[in-house]
């Protein structure tokens, strides 16, 4: 019985642990996340995807990117394009992580945040907007947006 | 003095008021209909080209309609001009009522009728019915003695940052109204015109139905239809449209 036991709780451990993981580790060094999330290596072209797709990050809903056709791009945000001229990856992937640490007024939301937020969605609670996968992803696309 | 100076003189003048002016600029509202694209204010404007009238005219034949009639206390429904002004108020027990609470008590109390339900048919004709009455008054909502609990509670929700996505409701409507999220314009968001017909629901819905749409669009709980949050919501919003038009039935995208 108490093997059981022992057991169950081991289950829901396990069961646990994706899910309080899903946020990775960072450091803040000035305002930059020097190392990559994960310690995992980018993809540029899978990170354009990802600014552009509306049903996760949705980046398009306030700014614009260069060279597209994309149209009804918002203007809440500064433009994308030169960010990579602006921002160094380290700058770039602070300001996904938490534009708080660097703005306490920032409108901008947090893609890779779970804790201090109030009255989350229950389909959203716990996770990120974006994976550590997916804010490297953008991170190195942006990265490549040089003026 | 030369038409210059004249110029230089009144720039002279007019530059503390400018200033304040850019002070409180973040606290400057605007009714929903400026706005609005010129097309989609014009139909606002043209009971033909609105489908909402389909909802003013089953609610003022519901106005008419039983043996204890709304019209029967009230007479005519041109008496409720002013009214949808006012709301939300507090009742005399306490509570906080916007016009559809105002109507479902009236329905289970004065009429001995069952209640409509919220986002009804009935109950949203009647409520745009009853709205149209105060179109074009300016909106005069009590917020001291009894209102002012409701009005810290509804300026708090509107204050706090809430959702997956962080956002608070003024970090949006007020510091960036007329700017663009996606083709959408962001507006000052006043409650003046509901209930309202938007055509991306291609029907008439409540404020609240609005609201949960707000909620779900930070990835925050979606809330309750009358739930008491977004009655302290609604009360503070029409604080903020004091001196503001009341829009409803309103067109909305």
């Amino acid at each position: 019985m108490r093997g059981t036991h022992a057991g169950l709780a081991l289950v829901a451990l396990l069961a646990a642990a994706p899910v309080a993981s899903r946020v990775a580790p960072f450091v803040v060094q000035e305002d930059a996340i020097v190392a990559p999330l994960d310690s995992l290596t980018g993809d540029p072209t899978r990170g354009e995807a990802v600014v552009r797709n509306r049903e996760t990050a949705n980046c398009l809903i306030c700014h614009t990117i260069p060279g597209t056709t994309e149209q009804f791009m918002g203007d809440i945000g500064p433009p994308l394009a030169g960010a990579g001229s602006r921002l160094v990856p380290g700058q770039i992937r602070l300001r996904l992580v938490d534009p708080t640490l660097v703005n306490p007024d920032a409108i901008m939301p947090p893609y890779h945040r779970t804790e201090g937020l109030l009255r989350v969605d229950a389909r959203y609670r716990g996770q990120p907007v974006l994976t550590a996968q997916e804010v490297e992803d953008v991170v190195a696309y942006l990265s490549g947006l040089k003026e | 003095m030369t038409a210059g100076r004249r110029t230089t003189r009144a720039l002279l003048l007019a530059l503390p008021w400018l200033a304040l002016g850019l002070l409180a600029g973040a606290a400057e509202i605007r009714p929903t209909r400026d706005y609005l694209s010129p097309e989609l204010r014009r139909a606002q404007d043209d009971p033909s080209r609105h489908p909402g009238w389909l909802w003013v005219e089953e609610g003022e034949a519901l106005w008419q309609d039983g043996e204890r009639s709304c019209q029967s206390c009230h007479g005519g429904i041109g008496a409720m001009a002013g009214v949808a002004a006012r709301y939300p108020a507090v009742a005399v027990d306490g509570a906080l009522l916007n016009l559809e609470g105002r109507i479902e008590r009236c329905r289970t109390q004065q009429q001995g009728q069952p209640a409509f339900g919220y986002e009804s048919e009935p109950l949203l004709a009647l409520t745009a019915a009853i709205a149209l009455r105060s179109r074009g008054m300016l909106v005069d909502v009590d917020t001291e003695g009894p209102a002012a609990p409701f009005m810290g509670e509804g300026r708090r929700f509107y204050e706090t940052r809430q959702g997956q996505l962080n956002l608070a409701c003024g970090q949006c409507h007020d510091d960036k109204a007329g700017q663009h999220l996606r083709g959408d314009v962001i507006s000052n968001g006043l409650g003046t015109g509901y209930p309202a017909y938007r055509l991306d629901w291609n029907t008439l819905g409540s404020l609240h139905r609005r609201l949960r749409a707000c909620s779900l669009g930070v990835r925050a709980e979606q809330l309750p239809l009358g739930s008491a949050e977004y009655l302290a919501l609604e009360l503070f919003l029409a604080s903020r449209a004091k001196g503001q038009p009341i829009e409803a039935p309103g067109l909305r995208r």
